[in-house]
Parts: C-alpha cells; structure tokens; sequence
C-alpha cells in the first residue's frame, strides 16, 4: 500500500519538469524559540529543573504547476529540546501531492487532516496521531501517510480515505515533564493487528453546510491511535508499554452558527475489543462584538466531556466541564487572548490555562501559555501534572 | 376626496421633479434609491473578478504596517455575491483563507481556513462592525454592495474633482451595522463613489473614504485603484491599492467551497 502512496508522489514529481515554464516555487516556514519556567521541580526522578529552553525548525516548500491543478507539498519538522531527548524529535508534517479537478482532488502522501467543531478535545479527530512531546494543546499532530479522495457534490463532499502505517504516539523522555512516574519505552510497543503498525486503516467522511448548519458523519476502522498503557518490566527497568488495539467508530459532528451564538457537539460510538462506548463534547460560544465602543470582541464558551466508559476513560474530558473567555483585540498586531479553565467532575479537580498570541514588526510573533494544575485527587490521571504549572513564552520567526 | 388631494399632490410633486435637472420623480427617498438601482443595475453582469489588494495601515505616529490580499468573487443573480480572500502578508497568516456567501437578506454565510491547524471553521457573521485585519476598514466597508441594505435620502448635487456629483444619505437597515449613516457622493455620468463619509452609532463623523483612479474594464465596469480611508476620531489612516482586476475568469460555484478555501493559497 505504502509503495501506492509513494508511486503517487513520484508520478506528481515526473509531471514537473515537463512544464517547467508554467512551475510555480515558493519556499516559507518559520524558527520557533521557546523557554518554559516550572513553578516547582518535577514530582519524579530526572526532572529536577524550573527551566527548559526549546528551538523548532519548520520549513515549507511548495510547488504548483499545470495550471495550479496540480501541486506538491513538503512540511518537515525539526525540534532541538534542552532536556528532553524525546521532544528533540523530526517529522514529516506534509509531504504530499494533490491534484485537483472541477469536482473532485486526489491528495496523496503524508498530511494531516483535521475533523471537528469544538474547542477543548475533538474526538471525532481521528486520522492523525498525536504529537504529545510538543505541548498538550490539542493541535499538535504528527504526518499520516494517506491516499485521500475528494468528491464534491451538490449535497456534501464525500471524503474516502486510505490510511496505510501508523505512527506512534510520542511522549515525554527521562528528563522530560509532562509524563507519569515511569517512562513509555517504544521497545515495548505492542499492536492487536497482526501486521502491527502495518495495517491499513479506512475512512469516510461526508460533510456538507446547509442553512445556518455545518455538519460531519465519519467511519473509521483500524487501529486506534489513543493507546493503552501498562506498567511492564523490560531489561529489568519499569517502563510503561504502549498498547494500540483495533477499533471501528462512526461519529457526527455538528455545528450551528446562529446570529452571535455557535451551538457545537461532536459524538462518537467506539467498537473495540476491551469495551464499546459512547462519547460526546457537547456546547456553545457566544461572542460579544466590539465591546465598550471598542474593537475588541469577547467571546465566551461552555463545553461538556462525557465519556461512557467513566473513570476508566482513556480521553481527557470523560466527565468534565470545561469554561474558557477569549479576547480579540482586533488591532494591528492581532492580539489575542484566552483564558480558560477544565472541571473534571468525577475526580473534582481542576486545570487552568492562558494562552495569547501578539504579532512583533513584520515577521515575528510572541506567544504565552500558562497552565495551572490543582489535582488534589492522586486517582486523577493528570494528578501526575500536579508540579508541572508553568509559563512557556514562545518566539517564532516566519520567513 | 382625500385621494383627489393626494393625486394631485403627486403629480405636482412630479412636476416639479422633472423641473429639476434629472429625470428621477417622487421624493428625496425615491431619488436616493433610484440613484443606488441605477448605480447597481450599471455594475451587473461583470459574472467573476479576481483582484490583489494591497493595504497600508498608519497609525497616529505614522508608523505603517502591510497587508496583501488577493480576492475572487462570483456574482450571484438575486442574491449577494461568493468570494474567497486569501492572504499573503502578514507572513504569519499566510495561507489563511476567508470564503463568504453573502445575501441580500439574512446572515451572511462565513467560513475561515486556519492552515496551521489544518481546520475550516464556521464563523458567526454578525461581526460586521469589527476592523478587517486590524486596518480603518470593517467588514461592511468591503462587502459587495446591495440595494437592501440601506434605506436611502437624496441630499443635493455638486461639483466634485469629476463634474458634478449626487449626494446621497444611506441609512443601514441591519441593526448590527457599525453606522447610523453614510454620506455619499456619486458621479452623475458614471455612477461612480468618489467620496463617503461614515457616521458612528453617536452620528458624529468617524471616517471618510476617498475613492481614485478608476479605470473602466470590458468597456463597462469601473474599478478603482485606490482608496484611502481615514478615521477623524483616532487619525489612523489605512491607504489601499487595487491592482491586477481581471474579468471574466471563468470562475464557478465550484470554486467557492470547503475544498477550494483548503487549497486556496
């Protein structure tokens, strides 16, 4: 399937040259600084330290040819982490041909593909794997490998996908924070599926927008890309081994966006061999515009996380409210700010964050993030953040 | 009886329009809005355009900031037309697309590609007041132009840099409207805006758009290439240049859709 994919990419290469005089070039990216401060020393061994400092790479070349119907992609990633030898990690973000017809595209090679409508977890996200090293935003995605087939019609465009590899999920080293007592050793990494991280995984998505309703209905079979991790001993050392199962999942995401009001709600009923669920994220943004006789607009949202299978949820919201306020100055620098907050109902424990972005001169951007955990309950799975509050002041530097 | 008062009222009120120059009758709101049809009618049947767009914001101090946009835009019979922005500069946007379908009634349908994120997020339209990228213009100030949303009051006529020049009193229909009015001045040969000045929701003057350089595309349609827009209350300036108009592109519905927002760029 793989050498599908990469024949696809080769014959969009080939087609180049010959209409080198029509070919369009175009080289951008951007040089990420960041330094995290930590309010206390890690609550494990290896992570006695308040300070971190990280710098990421992230170029994109692009190029366009036959009369832009037809073009190529290539996203690497690169980050160097002061301390963590896993966050210090590469990876394809893009690497991808698309071709284009009036009603249909043809996007072959790694991307990655984003499905959903709410703002604190998506669940019915499923196509790419997580990038956990990089921070616990939601955002962070590693490159899939896919053949994805676009068709456009008059009642929705129907997505079908063909997802050969998988890759793992990456996660804190010794010296990282942001992980449990022990450390997940890929050595360890186990798979249902008899060809392991082989198995082609399948997809279908219809989404259409009608009237004031944007809307999504997914099927996924394959392995799932949240893994189950269990304590193992391996070479005499502790370590946590990753379990990744097959699963089968069709979901519905709506949203419907009514004068200043954003009704939004993802569900989801998981097939898988430990336990079938059911899960939702269901809420509503409401904004206010131009407050004050000012430009800035204040939008603030609600968010519900249920998950049937409770405390044994591997997800992040299985029971838990989540409130957040975003500001929108709407200035020259486009500054932005949000701040919120997670209530996790079943453990009664509480995670704060704020983030904000602000444009420097031309080409830079800064950008905070500060997250508080207050996990009295040891039972909470993020109790292992519990001395991980921090403040991460990020440049970035487009070019 | 009363009828009788009223017709002849009307057809005095008649009379004494044809008296005037131009060859509209009835009242200063039936002159208005015959001056926005006709403005409107001589606009239609340009079917697509492309443009760049290329906009300097100043502040108070003068300091200056850059944004490049390129546009495509469908018209649409009896309904407001499809565009897709997308835009280039600054360089931390680029790549991040706009898709619109605006109505002559009810909300406009708007959709915004985050390419970072790989994510088309519906956004509710109602902000029509909010300044477009940070610039002097809003949102309002750049959506296609139709008939229902103002109500309309002839004013006068004078000379302007072009001949003679209508001015004409809009009133915005939509409450969320930035405006309580805009003050007008169309060119009588060419029904062109030279000059609009923008009253806040207090009626005091906040703005005041100047309007140059027109050109005449397919022998029918007039652009121009720029605009400078200045706010009297703040004394920011946002200066924007127009270029590369091209008509007739043979741009379709399915060139405004999720799909093409995606591959905008």
């Amino acid at each position: 399937m793989k050498k599908i994919l990469w024949i696809g990419i080769g014959c969009g290469l080939l087609m180049q040259p010959a209409l080198a005089d029509e070919l369009f070039f175009e080289a951008t990216g951007k040089i990420s600084t960041e330094a995290t401060l930590y309010a206390h020393d890690g609550q494990f061994s290896n992570q006695d330290y308040r300070s971190n400092l990280s710098l990421s790479v992230e170029p994109e070349l692009y190029w366009e040819w036959n009369d832009r119907q037809d073009n190529l992609t290539f996203a690497p990633f690169f980050r160097k982490d002061q301390r963590d030898s896993e966050r210090t990690h590469a990876d394809i973000r893009e690497l991808s041909w698309v071709h284009y017809n009036d009603n249909w595209e043809l996007r072959s090679g790694v991307r990655r593909v984003f499905w959903g409508v709410t703002e604190f977890q998506n669940i019915v996200d499923v196509i790419n794997q997580k990038d956990t090293v990089e921070g616990l935003d939601k955002a962070y995605k590693l490159g899939q490998p896919m053949v994805n087939l676009s068709l456009v019609n008059d009642w929705g465009i129907v997505d079908l996908y063909i997802l050969p590899g998988f890759r793992e999920r990456t996660s804190a080293g010794l010296n990282g924070r942001f992980r449990s007592g022990l450390v997940v050793n890929s050595d360890a990494t186990t798979y249902e599926a008899g060809d392991n991280d082989k198995h082609v995984d399948l997809a279908a998505r219809w989404s259409h927008s009608f009237d004031v309703y944007d809307m999504g209905i997914h099927w996924y079979e394959g392995t799932d890309r949240t893994p189950q991790y269990s304590a193992i001993s391996l070479n005499s050392d502790s370590v946590l081994s990753a379990h990744y199962q097959q699963m089968e999942q069709v979901g519905l995401d709506v949203q419907a966006t009514i004068d200043s009001w954003l009704w939004k709600g993802e569900v989801i009923r998981q097939i898988n061999p430990v336990e079938n669920f059911w899960a939702s994220q269901l809420g509503v943004e409401y904004t206010f515009y131009g407050i004050q006789e000012s430009a800035t607009d204040v939008g603030v949202l609600v968010e519900y996380g249920k998950d049937q299978r409770g405390k044994l949820a591997n997800s992040a919201m299985q029971n838990d409210i989540g409130m957040g306020a975003r500001f929108a100055l709407n200035d020259t620098q486009s500054t932005t700010l949000m701040a919120g907050a997670i209530y996790d109902l079943d453990f009664h424990t509480t995670s704060f964050s704020v983030t904000g972005d602000r444009r420097i001169g031309d080409n830079l951007t800064m950008s905070i993030e500060a997250r508080a955990f207050s996990t009295g309950n040891s039972n909470d799975p993020a109790a292992i953040f519990a001395k991980d509050d921090h403040l991460k002041l990020t440049l970035e530097k487009y070019f | 009886m009363t009828n009788k008062i009223l017709t002849t009222l009307i057809i005095a009120g008649s009379i004494l329009a044809l008296n005037t120059s131009t060859a509209f009758a009835g009242t200063a709101e039936d002159k208005g809005l015959a001056i926005a049809q006709e403005a409107k009618i001589r606009d239609e049947g340009w079917v697509d355009m492309t443009a760049a767009m290329n906009m300097v914001l100043r502040n108070k101090q003068g300091q200056e900031s850059v944004r490049e946009i390129r546009t495509k835009t469908l018209e649409i019979a009896n309904d407001g037309d499809k565009s897709l922005t997308i835009f280039d500069r600054p360089i931390d946007v680029k790549g991040t697309a706009f898709l619109s379908f605006s109505h002559t009634s009810g909300a406009d349908d708007q959709w915004l590609y985050l390419p970072a994120l790989k994510r088309v997020k519906r956004i509710a339209s109602r902000n029509k007041s909010g300044p477009f990228m940070g610039s002097e213009f809003s949102f309002e100030d750049l959506s296609s132009f139709e008939i229902e949303k103002y109500n309309y009051k002839f004013v006068k006529e004078e000379a302007c840099s072009i001949g003679t020049c209508f001015v004409v009193e809009q009133y915005p229909t939509d409450e969320n409207s930035g405006y309580t009015k805009r003050v007008v001045w169309i060119d009588k040969a060419e029904y062109r805006i030279l000059r609009t000045d923008f009253y806040d929701r207090k009626n005091s003057l906040l703005k005041t758009l100047t309007t140059e350089q027109y050109q005449q595309y397919n022998d029918k349609f007039w652009r121009p290439s720029s605009m400078k827009m200045v706010n009297h209350q703040t004394k920011k300036s946002t200066d924007l240049s127009y270029n590369q108009y091209q008509f007739g592109n043979g741009l379709s519905a399915s060139d405004f859709n999720k799909n093409s927002l995606k591959r905008a760029r």
